[in-house]
């Protein structure tokens, strides 16, 4: 089967979730990337680690206009004959993977976890639902499919292997939408939606004053910083490091929380992550039953500890 | 000023999750449906606060039966001007985009604004599918929204931060966390409600082009682990040699 996969460029460098896109749509068949912006044809080969067989770049655009990007899409399916069309979930998938399907005349299917089902002649794509309490199987009934898959669900590829790069300049003129500005989050720590390890805290912290402990062990980890609603409504902490059923729903490899003590809807968003770390005072709290570990303890005393025995497991480590 | 707001019920966000019918329906039995949290207090009040500003309607529209009667009628008490409910199962996101698509085609609207995704099925599809429906420019996860006359200048998330956008109208978005907040419907507001048009339209005929085979629930969770709040080294040495997660 041919697949076509978006990249989402940003300053030059493939955005990471679109990189799992590959792996997953190598998992799938023949894999070319469509992608744009100004990394470098090295950037670009090394694709072929992920799984890519040949990457097509189109240099002229350099922002997400959606109705741009749906256009460029649309003719590197032409050009390729793909039948499945993969994107990363993040938010430029968001923006452009309906889009792509509805001028396709595709079915599209969100936030899949896991390759189709192709038995029996079918398509069926396992996604998640209910705010990652529920799956459901989706069966796309067309010839053209449009996949956006969640990502950190599926181990990431990797082979000794180098794609073919192929300038792709379809004509892709356009009005819409002018971005006039992009202000990202500064340091090296990955954004949240992205980060394999994740350091979150909630009002049982008393307040913003207090952040640092919270902050410090996110550091010593290489770890994001994330809270839960309240925080964030009260202004403790910016709106952007909310996870929960309205904030941003997260998978990462690791989440601890402390003095969260886990209403239902901040585990909605959080209880996709593969191990979670509870630390609360309350022996009751019902994050307990959602964690794979618990310390009850005050996060005052427990967060500078974990620190510490991180910074001793990292020294001893290296 | 004339706005239309993609309005969809949801369940409430602490409703059990369970499934009947070999596990293909959700269990709507003993569920209290809202308005979708993103489609009320994000898209619809920013509508209302763009036509109190400035004058103009705000429309909402709904593809499914009578049963989504009361939460739309919850939309116009908060201050929607009139509703239309497309008479019809919304059978999948295309579906469900072509019928608002087809009906903003005919009436013309300068913004059509939908929450950026429905709290049950997460799809986070509609408003893009709509935008291409109509050949418009869409603006996902939008946090800020601001009208001079004909151009709208808006904020909108992307991994890693924001973006500041410009866009003339017409033109579809989506709304997320930041927009606006929350309103609660006043007494004045829920008797008017009750007498503000609301009306039922027929679908146009659409394929269905996905559909769900079944749902399934995640494995449960083994029990927690407990470590003691003294040996914060032992859960290092957990974390690393058994969840293999550092």
């Amino acid at each position: 089967m041919s697949v076509l996969v978006f990249v989402e460029s940003k300053n030059g460098k493939a955005v990471k979730a679109g990189l799992e896109a590959i792996s997953y749509g190598k998992r799938i068949g023949d894999t070319t990337v469509i992608t744009f912006g100004s990394a470098s044809t090295e950037d670009l080969a090394a694709m072929g680690k992920y799984g890519a067989a040949k990457v097509l770049v189109c240099r002229s655009i350099n922002e997400v206009n959606d109705q741009q990007l749906t256009k460029l899409i649309a003719a590197a399916v032409d050009d390729t004959n793909a039948e499945t069309i993969v994107l990363a979930q993040d938010p430029t998938g968001k923006a452009i993977g309906p889009r792509v399907a509805a001028r396709l005349g595709a079915g599209h299917v969100s936030s899949a976890v896991d390759i189709p089902d192709t038995s029996n002649n079918g398509f069926v794509v396992k996604t998640n639902v209910f705010s990652g309490k529920a799956f459901a199987h989706v069966a796309v009934n067309t010839a053209k499919k449009v996949i956006a898959y969640t990502p950190n669900s599926l181990p990431v590829n990797s082979e000794e292997s180098t794609a073919e790069v192929v300038e792709f300049s379809p004509d892709v003129n356009t009005g819409g939408i002018t971005v006039k500005e992009r202000k990202l989050q500064e340091g090296s720590v990955a954004p949240l939606p992205e980060a394999e390890l994740v350091v979150s805290a909630g009002r049982g912290l008393k307040g913003p004053e207090n952040w640092g402990i919270v902050e410090d062990l996110a550091n010593s980890l290489g770890a994001t910083t994330a809270c839960s609603r309240p925080v964030a409504d009260i202004g403790w902490r910016p709106h952007h490091e909310h996870v929960g059923q309205t904030g941003i729903a997260i998978r990462p490899n690791l989440y601890i929380a402390a003095g969260i003590s886990g209403a239902i809807q901040h585990l909605a968003g959080v209880n996709g992550s593969k191990t979670i770390v509870v630390i609360n005072t309350d022996p009751e709290a019902p994050f307990f039953k959602a964690a794979d570990y618990g310390i009850i303890g005050d996060a005052f005393e427990v967060l500078p500890k974990l620190t510490e025995a991180i910074k001793k497991f990292k020294a001893s480590n290296n | 000023m004339k706005l239309l707001v993609c309005i969809s019920k949801a369940p409430d966000t602490t409703a059990k999750i369970a499934f009947t019918d070999g596990n293909t329906k959700f269990d709507e039995n003993g569920v209290q449906f809202i308005v979708n949290p993103y489609d009320e207090w994000y898209a619809l009040v920013r509508a209302l606060e763009l036509t109190e500003a400035n004058g103009g309607t705000v429309t909402t529209i709904t593809v499914g039966t009578n049963s989504d009667d009361p939460t739309i009628r919850k939309a116009l008490a908060i201050g929607a001007t009139d509703a239309v409910r497309i008479d019809a199962v919304p059978k999948d996101a295309y579906y469900v985009a072509n019928q608002i698509a087809s009906y903003a085609k005919i009436h013309g609207y300068d913004i059509v604004m939908t929450g950026k995704e429905t709290i049950n099925y997460n799809g986070a599809q509609v408003g893009a599918m709509i935008a291409e429906i109509l050949d418009q420019p869409f603006v996902s996860l939008a946090t800020k929204l601001d009208l001079q006359e004909n151009t709208a200048t808006l904020e909108r998330d992307v991994s890693g931060g924001v973006e500041i956008v410009e866009v003339s109208t017409p033109f579809v978005l989506s709304a997320a966390k930041g927009m606006s907040e929350q309103r609660i419907p006043n007494m004045r507001g829920i008797m008017a409600a009750r007498t503000k048009p609301l009306q039922v339209i027929e679908p146009v005929a659409s394929e269905e082009l996905t559909s769900v085979v079944s749902y399934s629930m995640p494995d449960s969770k083994a029990a927690c682990k407990y470590v003691d709040a003294e040996n914060a080294e032992e859960l290092i040495h957990l974390l690393h040699t058994e969840a293999k997660v550092i």
